[in-house]
């Protein structure tokens, strides 16, 4: 039995590793050079508490039991997630009548301990919000976490389970003969395959309609951010939201898992074929400072290190489509906008566990090893545990990303992991994700790289192919 | 007669001064505030003049360069050719500060003196050794 | 080892502390990070520095290495590839970690020379895309004078900050076509003898009241979008246009870098902590000294400050401070945009470094009304360096602050 996932996004990666329970070969296939660089990569990082979405619709029936999931998955993959709650902020009294509609929608949908709170209670535990706030809706169930570090970590569990990756493989077909699936291609190579699971996140309509499925056409919508530097901490303690519009949650302030604060996103529509498209625009961005304001006035944008842009896919249903389709063995986890992130785990399990595996009669198999240990950040040890690691390999005791005190001992365990770039290093040891961006590592993890890689410095991309940090030597 | 306002590059305090010149030759000059400043404002008016720093390529050093200065300013309009000569000039390691590494550059006065010692040893010295053998990456190849 | 002062950081401020600190008696250790000692000094291989310090034109590898044989001969002692982790303020530890494991010392007294980082794209806002081929100055200048490596072949230079305009000459001299610097300000941020010798010496332009407003290219930089701005810094579309580049470079500030010492009182003016005349921070065994302090525009002043605060960390280690009375403090008034001390401390003679925040003329220096200084013209790229004696501090004895300020004539 072979399964091809394409997409190795948080959904692909969490559907491989699941697959990977039982016995079936599991091929893993993405077009971009590293796990996790489409949706996964530029989105709000939120565990949603499940309060934004109607009941009935299948966001709302697998986010609360996603959320619920997390500490587990991210306990087993050793992925950073904190449970810092989230607040709707009524910024008049107008809007505490959405608050009322979304305190029902939650009891709806099962999510567990909202509570309408006062002003008063609201800047207690939030003294830099509006003081004009009229109300707040509290959810203590929703969290932070780090998206692509949950992708990097599944997919890492799945190929210890046996899974195979191809990085740099677009699917170009998907082969089917008589109703059901046989086949996939990807980069002029054809694997056999019993099963294909569509998690192509916002090519995920492109890769249905290569099995002959006539999906409706994907729109990306896309959602640019302004992040702040630690600096900032303190602005936000728990995630904040506006009281949501009809376009989308609205523009939020929260707290990064590593002590930033994140201001964003936008909601545009581009155009269906503008699927790449993650520039920032000024009215973008000004409008995210704006939106954060209204909710923060204080907020210093002087603070900001990096701004960034991601897409997210939007269906016509403004739903999921997941599971299985008129082609047998051809199963979607397609169109997952948010709460797609908070959605993946239950999804996943739901998928492998109680849709295919009973359909194909697969039974799990004992060797499965569900724990993937993170790569070793000594910085948060105590003297002892770190000079453990420094013993062992001294490189662990030589910093290189002074911001966030990595040291090359994680770098380099990065690039033995799959990192290949400079964001391949940056998004597994947060190298470079400080408040300098790089300014005083870029070149040092270059060098490691070239090193370790046996490559050229001017052979090593920042991201992308082709996206080389230098050119060549001053004196060739 | 014209006039010329030359800024003072002799140090960081960069003193406007005012040359004028009638036929050629400096008949007044105001501005500086120091001797150096005119003795500058002079040379400039008539052959501008440079200290060059760039940097040589070195083998078998710490660094894959040598930083270099020449001992004397050098005409500026003579410093395209005299990179183009210092990019084709190679050293073997180790460098000492001072060392004189090319003597009378191009024919003038100035020699290329190194300003850093680069001791004997392998390149990007930030580095540690690579990996042992054996430890692969995770992500399958073709 | 029991160490008396204990210096943070191996660059111009650092090793004149260490070296001054050792030579007052104290027992004097010093950390740096990089396996080697001076800072950026070391990447700026240039002309400009050491007229005041050594009464020669040095490059800065050569101003650095006179500082280090000054160093090892007063014999404190060094610890290369040593990162600091944390600064305890109550305890008085500092917990540091190097490839021989983690330690932590417990100095008498500690001289934070930490130098500055680099204000990154991020803080500027700029749309677009987020291609590589983007770099601070800084990061170049090590990439070119240091690693060897050439960053593109066409670059836009944003930001005239003094490294900017030295990365335009040396990348210019490497083979790289400069297309333009630009500065936001209607006056260049670097030294005017930078912007002659390292602009208009090769005919690269400077277009003052510029920047960059868009990025492009998905993978390595394809170009940039620039337009003029408006007096108040606004980009003005229809001046806009393209300009084809695979290299940015940026030198849009310095920050001074007091991450691991939050507990010390900050100057918002300078963005570093606030000392008094002996680089004394509110915190009194921790001094600071160098661009951690305030951005210098001398290497030569940098490691003036560097010689005060070790001197000073000595005699507050051994027990020799003397205080004459309390610090008065120094308030802004016009014209003050950094200035180090923020206060003086009676006995202590100061040389005060002071920068204006737009190009003046003629201009008096008064402090609490009374005339300590006049320049025939001031820049802000320049700093104005004032010594203040102790006999005027003395006057001052009877007020708790006072104020500074620049009048033009």
């Amino acid at each position: 039995m072979r399964a091809a996932v394409i997409g190795a996004g948080v959904v692909g990666t969490l559907i491989a590793r699941e697959l990977c329970r039982y016995p079936c070969d599991v091929l893993l296939l993405d077009r971009a050079p590293d796990v996790g660089w489409g949706i996964t990569k530029a989105n709000s990082a939120i565990v949603h508490a499940g309060f934004h979405d109607a009941p009935g619709t299948t966001r709302a029936r697998f986010c609360v039991p996603g959320n619920a999931l997390f500490d587990e998955v991210c306990g087993e993959l050793d992925v950073p997630l904190v449970r810092v709650g989230a607040w709707v902020l009524a910024l008049d009294e107008s809007e505490l009548e959405v608050l009322e509609e979304l305190l029902a929608r939650g009891r709806a949908n099962g999510v567990p301990g909202l509570a309408l709170c006062s002003p008063r209670e609201v800047l207690a535990d939030e003294p830099a919000v509006n003081p004009a706030v009229a109300g707040g809706l509290w959810a203590p169930s929703a969290g932070i976490t780090e998206p692509w570090a949950l992708a990097l970590a599944a997919a890492e569990n799945a190929i210890a389970n046996g899974a195979d990756l191809r990085l740099g493989h677009a699917v170009t077909h998907v082969r089917v003969r008589n109703g059901r699936v046989y086949a996939v291609q990807a980069a002029d190579r054809s694997w056999e395959a019993d099963l294909v699971i569509n998690a192509a996140g916002l090519w995920s309509d492109r890769v249905a309609a290569m099995a002959g499925l006539e999906p409706p056409p994907l729109t990306p919508r896309r959602g640019q951010y302004v992040l702040l530097d630690k600096a900032a901490r303190g602005l936000a303690r728990a995630i904040l939201f506006p009281a949501p519009n009809p376009l989308s949650k609205g523009i939020l302030v929260l707290p990064t898992v590593d002590g930033g604060i994140l201001l964003g996103p936008t909601a545009e529509d581009l155009a269906p074929d503008a699927r790449e498209d993650t520039d920032t625009t000024a009215e973008g961005l000004q409008a995210v400072v704006q939106g954060a304001q209204r909710m923060v006035p204080g907020l210093d944008v002087s603070l900001s290190v990096k701004v960034f842009a991601g897409l997210r896919p939007e269906s016509p249903s403004e739903d999921f489509e997941v599971g299985a389709t008129e082609v047998e063995g051809f199963y979607q986890a397609a169109a997952m906008r948010s709460p797609g992130l908070t959605a993946a785990p239950a999804l996943a399990r739901w998928l492998v566990r109680e849709q295919i595996a009973p359909t194909y009669a697969l039974r799990p198999r004992p060797e499965f090893r569900a724990a993937r240990p993170a790569i070793p950040h000594p910085g948060i040890l105590d003297d002892q545990a770190w000079n453990a690691w420094i013993e062992r390999d001294p490189p662990f005791g030589k910093v290189i990303c002074h911001c966030n005190q990595i040291t090359e001992g994680e770098v380099v365990e990065a690039i033995r992991r799959g990192a290949r770039t400079l964001d391949g290093v940056k998004f597994r040891t947060r190298a470079g994700f400080g408040r300098c961006q790089g300014g005083s590592c870029t070149d040092e993890i270059l060098l490691i790289l070239a090193r370790e890689l046996g490559i050229e410095p001017s052979a090593v991309d920042l991201g992308l192919p082709g996206s080389t940090i230098v050119r060549g030597e001053v004196r060739p | 007669m014209t006039r010329r306002r030359i800024v003072c590059v002799s140090c960081p305090v960069g003193c406007e001064i005012n040359v004028d010149i009638d036929q050629g030759s400096i008949v007044h000059l105001e501005g500086n505030r120091c001797p150096r400043g005119e003795d500058y404002a002079r040379q400039e008016a008539v052959e501008p003049k440079r200290v060059l720093a760039t940097s040589v390529h070195v083998a078998g050093g710490t660094y894959p360069l040598v930083s270099v200065r020449t001992s004397t300013p050098v005409p500026l309009e003579r410093i395209p050719d005299m990179m183009e000569h210092i990019k084709r000039l190679t050293v073997s390691a180790p460098v000492r500060l001072g060392q004189v590494l090319d003597r009378e550059l191009l024919g003038t006065q100035a020699d290329l003196v190194a300003t850093r010692d680069v001791p004997q040893g392998s390149p990007h010295p930030a580095c540690t050794p690579p990996a042992p053998a054996g430890s692969r990456p995770h992500v399958a190849a073709d | 080892m029991n160490v008396d002062v204990l210096v943070i950081g191996g660059g111009a401020a650092g090793m004149a502390a260490a070296t001054a600190a050792a030579q007052a008696g104290a027992r004097t250790q010093l950390l740096e990070r990089s396996l080697r000692l001076g800072g950026v000094l070391d990447q700026c291989i240039h002309p400009g520095f050491g007229l005041h310090r050594y009464n020669a034109e040095l490059t800065g590898p050569e101003f650095a290495h006179r500082q280090r044989e000054e160093l090892y001969a007063s014999g404190a002692q060094v610890c290369l590839g040593t990162e600091v982790i944390g600064v305890d303020a109550r305890a008085r530890q500092v917990r540091s970690v190097s490839p021989q494991g983690v330690h932590t010392i417990a100095p008498k007294a500690l001289v934070w020379a930490a130098g500055a980082r680099e204000r990154p794209l991020g803080a500027l806002q700029v749309p677009g895309s987020r291609p590589s081929g983007v770099y601070v100055a800084g990061l170049a200048q090590r990439m070119v004078n240091i690693h060897g490596l050439l960053p593109g072949r066409r670059a836009v230079v944003l930001g005239s900050g003094d490294i900017g305009l030295i990365m335009a000459r040396r990348l210019h001299l490497e083979g790289t076509e400069v297309a333009a610097v630009l500065e936001l300000k209607p006056f260049a941020g670097g030294l005017l003898r930078n912007v002659v010798q390292c602009l208009d010496d090769f005919g690269i332009p400077l277009l003052l009241e510029h920047t960059v407003i868009a990025l492009h290219g998905r993978r390595r930089l394809e170009g940039v979008t620039v337009a003029a701005v408006d007096g108040s810094g606004r980009p003005r579309p229809e001046t806009q246009a393209f300009i084809e580049a695979d290299t940015l470079i940026l030198s849009v500030g310095l920050i001074p870098e007091t991450e691991l010492v939050p507990f010390v009182e900050r100057d918002p003016g300078n963005r570093g902590p606030a000392v008094n005349a002996r680089m004394q921070t509110d915190c009194p065994w921790v001094f600071a000294a160098g661009n951690c302090t305030v951005i210098y525009d001398l290497v030569d002043t940098v490691a003036a400050s560097g010689a005060v605060a070790g001197e000073q960390a000595a005699h507050f280690a051994l027990g020799r401070m003397q205080g004459l009375g309390p610090d008065i403090r120094l308030s802004r008034g016009e014209n003050v945009a950094h200035m180090v001390p923020t206060s003086l401390s009676p006995g202590v003679p100061t040389r005060l470094s002071l920068r204006v925040p737009q190009p003046l003329g003629r201009a008096r220096v008064l402090l609490a009304g009374r005339e300590i200084a006049r320049r025939p013209g001031l820049r802000p790229s320049e700093m104005l360096e004032i010594t203040i004696s102790h006999e005027l501090i003395a006057q001052l004895d009877s007020c708790p602050e006072a104020k500074l300020e620049v009048i033009p004539l």
